[in-house]
């Protein structure tokens, strides 16, 4: 009982003063039947120690030395030391949603940053204070257009992340927003654009693509946007791989963005917590769910920051708010401004270019077993590709554990259609030995095969 | 800096520029400055230009350039400016600001942990899930349910998944039904959950001592009614001790009972929701279970239910094939039993709702709710709870003198006083509140629940010492004498922070919501 501070004799002198005989007077409130009289079934008291060596030995079962080329949403790159160093103090840890802003103004700024960078990065006038991870904050962007236009249809792309998708069919399931789903061209990974325009009609609120898309290849967003706009439907344009946005032209021409910040400095963490984000143009600001930081001046004329416009909030509209998000993700988006200043304007695009290039590099490599085949060869790409195989991927993914190394992840649950097919990621953080290693594994079983 | 540019009336105040005038960071920057070093590339180069032609970003984002140990200092800097628990009581009822244990911070970040890719294969992943199941294990223990998922990513995500869970039900006994009744105290999340569920919000009106109004409810509650969402201690900090009939009329009616766990600290280890009538329940990992709310999130709001509603839950759910009992891997000792065989994602869940997150929620704080169930186990939970109750009592009993207490039933963790006396005087809840920072607290909170006009919601959660809690004390009541003797001096407050009350209707009529170099 180590976080309890307060001794027996401190208790008892409480409850006299309380009036209380003991304890028990306090919970008599609660009918006998339903109070419990035994202790929880929950592992007994642990000391600190044997809590660490609990979690590591639970670590080393993860098994933590392999080489990895997965990806699909969730990024694995260097997190500069500082990040864990300053978002562990504990004015920021331990602090709460900024409601009162005379003694939050630290949150409030770096929020605010938070929103500037993120605005600067995707093109868009104007960024949220984040969002749970980028399948809520696609899903809430949808919701964000059908207010703005009054329409109740969305279109998406299939190469938005089939978990995405899913998250998406959950949340338009009971709010009467049917999704159609539009097919990839198969030469370039893109979304079929006549497919599209065909989708798309008058009564289309929404249309959802993903770019980078979960293949890895970056979509034409302005030809997007020009079906979108020619029927009155809002683009909205989800990126999983934030980096991307060092080297790749962001959307400018989207109405609405909805980014996985994950990329910026945060662990991969077994999915979560990551930090979705919807930025858009400043004409749909009073229709964006979330949190927002504005700027303005103190009683004495200084600068300083306040969550603002929360009429569009659940504690102030309830069943009429935009959102019934409340808490979000204040400590990982800290995460992400704490990366974006660190790597800085030069940084980003130099990380994105190395990222550019070790994919560039696997691929080519990959591509030249024989027996492997690169697909949608036809459109650019940032640091993801999809691999054909002859061989099954579950028979080569054996081999390559047995080097340690997590090949490229089976696509055959969300694209049966592709074949053996699997979406390969490389990142700055796999070393070329890594990348020659899995080519020449992949390449003992696909001669035989 | 002013906003028009003009040097600002100091009123006499130094400001030292460590503390009190940090620009923004872009206002810090300058082109060549430098925080990172690549390592040397080990593959040929590209040409970004070559490779992704159009898709090519020609001008860079004006993100900052500074150098590291301009980043530590201003992020530092502005780290002082925010009041956190680990400086002071946090009183912020509904909120449970409880002391957040370091060394759930020192497990999170465990390599094998830390860096786990949510795709790896299950075979590489046991530690984690092995991790998951334990929690899953415990908290199905701790509020008497059958069942659970994590997947929800705070408490408001929670409920959404919790609604869809009982809709799904009704829809499989062939009516999805229209309604859902919230008491007129409830969270604005819980309408807004309601909403986005496709139901209907219909309000229940509070009876005299704040609770549920039983023959309101029996009157309210029909075959179109899909469940009640109730908040148990409720947020005036009372238990509903007539929860069995609450349940009987509803059940008495085929609808649900769903329960906003966000008061589960006056609850843990001395009553189960389970055991009184509940049916579904969410959660939040970020309350009751010390993960750090770290300025609004990352949360975790996990939903538990009984067995009928298990099928529904969203997909995967976890599973261990061939389930044998015997000594773990891990060693960890206690009374839950440990198990071997291969622990893995179930997807093939015919009546799931769906997915609510991708991959399987906010997986680093399950780590740290688990080090703080660890740490305590069932003598320090009941512990908890008990002096979380106890310290809300001392409060009450310390400053019902002086403060109106509007609902005298017994308070649970968090008791609510209204600002009838002081309000006499001109002196509302909200200037209390920003008087109260002056003193070195946090304000409790402001105006929450509706049903209490000029609410003052204080919750002190087992954190504080007693020392804490009389300094506390007498900051109210010295509060309440400056409210009949100097009541402006209450009025104008805060008169010790940085900044003073910050001018909200300017901000909201023209948003200014990123900055710009033209500033």
């Amino acid at each position: 009982m180590r976080y309890l501070p307060k001794s027996p004799a401190e208790r008892q002198q409480m409850l006299a003063e309380i009036g209380a005989a003991s304890i028990d007077d306090l919970f008599a409130v609660i009918p006998a039947e339903y109070r419990l009289d035994r202790d929880l079934d929950v592992p007994r008291q642990h000391a600190e120690s044997e809590i660490v060596s609990y979690f590591r030995a639970a670590g080393q079962k993860n098994a933590t030395d392999y080489a990895s080329f997965l990806g699909a949403g969730a990024y694995r790159h260097y997190r500069p030391v500082i990040i864990d160093s300053l978002v562990q103090r504990g004015e920021f840890l331990t602090s709460y949603t900024p409601y009162q802003a005379e003694i939050t103004q630290g949150t409030l700024q770096a929020i605010f940053e938070f929103q500037t960078m993120i605005a600067e990065l995707t093109g868009m006038d104007v960024a949220n204070a984040s969002m749970y991870d980028g399948s809520t904050g696609a899903a809430e962007a949808v919701m964000m257009a059908v207010r703005v236009t009054g329409r109740h249809r969305a279109v998406v792309a299939s190469t938005v992340h089939p978990e995405y998708r899913e998250v998406l069919a959950t949340y338009a399931k009971h709010q009467g927003l049917p999704a159609t789903l539009v097919g990839y061209d198969s030469e370039t990974g893109r979304v079929d654009l006549a497919a599209l325009d065909a989708a798309v009609t008058e009564e289309t609120a929404a249309v959802l693509v993903q770019s980078p898309n979960f293949f890895g290849t970056i979509e034409d967003i302005p030809s997007i946007a020009a079906i979108a706009h020619a029927k009155g439907a809002l683009l909205i344009v989800s990126i999983a791989e934030a980096v991307s946005l060092g080297v790749v032209r962001p959307p400018v021409e989207a109405d609405i963005v909805s980014m996985e910040a994950q990329s910026f400095g945060v662990a991969l963490s077994y999915g979560g917590p990551f930090c979705g984000v919807i930025a858009a143009k400043e004409q749909y600001l009073r229709q964006m769910p979330g949190r927002l930081v504005g700027q303005t001046v103190d009683s004495t004329g200084y600068r300083g920051f306040v969550l603002t416009l929360s009429t569009r909030e659940q504690h102030i509209r309830r069943e009429k708010a935009t959102s019934n998000i409340c808490t979000n993700q204040a400590l990982v988006a800290l995460m992400a401004t704490i990366f974006l200043t660190v790597y800085g304007k030069e940084g980003i695009r130099e990380l994105a270019e190395h990222n550019l290039a070790k994919a560039d590099y696997t691929a080519r490599t990959l591509s030249q077993v024989q027996g492997a085949t690169q697909l949608f060869r036809g459109a650019p790409r940032f640091h993801e590709f999809v691999l054909q195989t002859s061989e099954e991927p579950a028979l080569w993914s054996k081999r390559l554990m047995d080097e340690k190394i997590v090949g490229g992840l089976d696509l055959g649950k969300w694209y049966p259609e592709l074949g053996n097919a699997t979406l390969w990621c490389a990142t700055e953080m796999v070393t070329r030995e890594q990348i020659d290693t899995a080519a020449k594994v992949l390449a003992a079983g696909l001669v035989e095969a | 800096m002013t906003n028009n540019g003009t040097a600002p009336k100091t009123l006499g105040k130094t400001r030292p520029h460590q503390t009190q005038n940090e620009a923004l960071v872009f206002e810090k920057s300058s082109p060549g400055k430098r925080a990172y070093k690549m390592p040397p590339l080990d593959v040929p180069i590209v040409d970004p230009a070559v490779v992704l032609g159009e898709a090519h970003r020609s001008e860079s984002a004006q993100l900052p350039e500074l150098s590291e140990i301009e980043i530590i200092r201003h992020f530092t800097r502005l780290s002082t400016w925010n009041y956190a628990i680990d400086l002071g009581m946090y009183p912020l009822g509904s909120c449970t600001m409880k002391y957040n244990p370091r060394v759930n911070e020192a497990v999170a970040r465990i390599e094998g942990l830390a860096e786990a890719h949510p795709y790896r294969p299950d075979a590489l992943a046991q530690g984690i899930l092995e991790v998951i199941e334990l929690l899953q294990r415990c908290l199905i223990e701790i509020t008497g349910m059958d069942a659970i998922t994590l997947q929800p990513a705070a408490g408001a995500h929670g409920e959404f998944t919790g609604i869809l869970l009982v809709r799904a039900w009704h829809e499989s006994q062939g009516n999805a039904r229209r309604k859902i009744l919230i008491p007129d105290s409830a969270h604005g999340t819980n309408p807004a959950t309601a909403a986005i569920c496709g139901y209907q919000v219909e309000n229940l009106k509070s009876n005299a001592e704040g609770g549920i109004d039983l023959e309101a409810l029996a009157r309210q509650v029909d075959e179109e009614t899909a469940a009640l969402m109730l908040t148990n201690p409720s947020t005036i900090g009372v238990f509903e001790s007539q929860i069995h009939k609450i349940a009987d009329i509803l059940h008495a009616k085929g609808a649900l009972l769903y329960m906003d766990g966000a008061n589960m600290n006056a609850l843990v280890g001395k009553a189960r929701p389970g055991d009184f009538g509940v049916d579904v329940m969410h959660l939040n990992l970020h309350k009751t279970f010390s993960t750090p709310h770290g300025g609004g999130g990352p949360g975790s709001g996990p939903v538990a239910c009984k067995a009928f509603l298990e099928p529904f839950l969203p997909t995967p759910v976890l599973v261990r094939t061939a389930r044998t009992e015997g000594p773990g891997t891990t060693g960890l000792a206690g009374q839950v039993p440990e198990t071997t065989g291969q622990l893995h994602w179930n997807y093939d869940r015919p009546q799931t709702v769906g997915r609510v997150r991708a991959f399987y929620g906010n997986t680093g704080m399950f780590i740290r709710a688990l080090a703080y169930i660890l740490a305590n186990g069932p003598d320090g939970l009941r512990q908890t709870t008990e002096d979380a109750v106890l310290n809300a009592n001392y409060i009450r009993a310390k400053l019902e003198d002086l403060y109106e207490l509007p609902y005298k039933t017994a308070s649970m963790h968090e008791v609510v006083f209204s600002d009838k006396r002081q309000a006499a005087k001109g002196v509302r809840t909200g200037d209390i509140a920003k008087r109260l920072i002056d003193y070195g607290f946090h304000p409790y909170t402001v105006s929450f629940p509706m049903i209490v006009h000029g609410a003052l919601m204080i919750e002190p959660t087992e954190s504080e010492s007693l020392e804490e809690l009389d300094l506390f004390v007498d900051a109210m009541r010295s509060i309440a004498k400056e409210v009949d003797e100097t009541p402006e001096l209450v009025k104008t407050a805060p008169h010790s922070t940085r900044v003073g009350r910050l001018d909200e209707v300017q901000a909201a009529r023209k948003p200014i919501l990123r900055w710009r170099p033209s500033q």
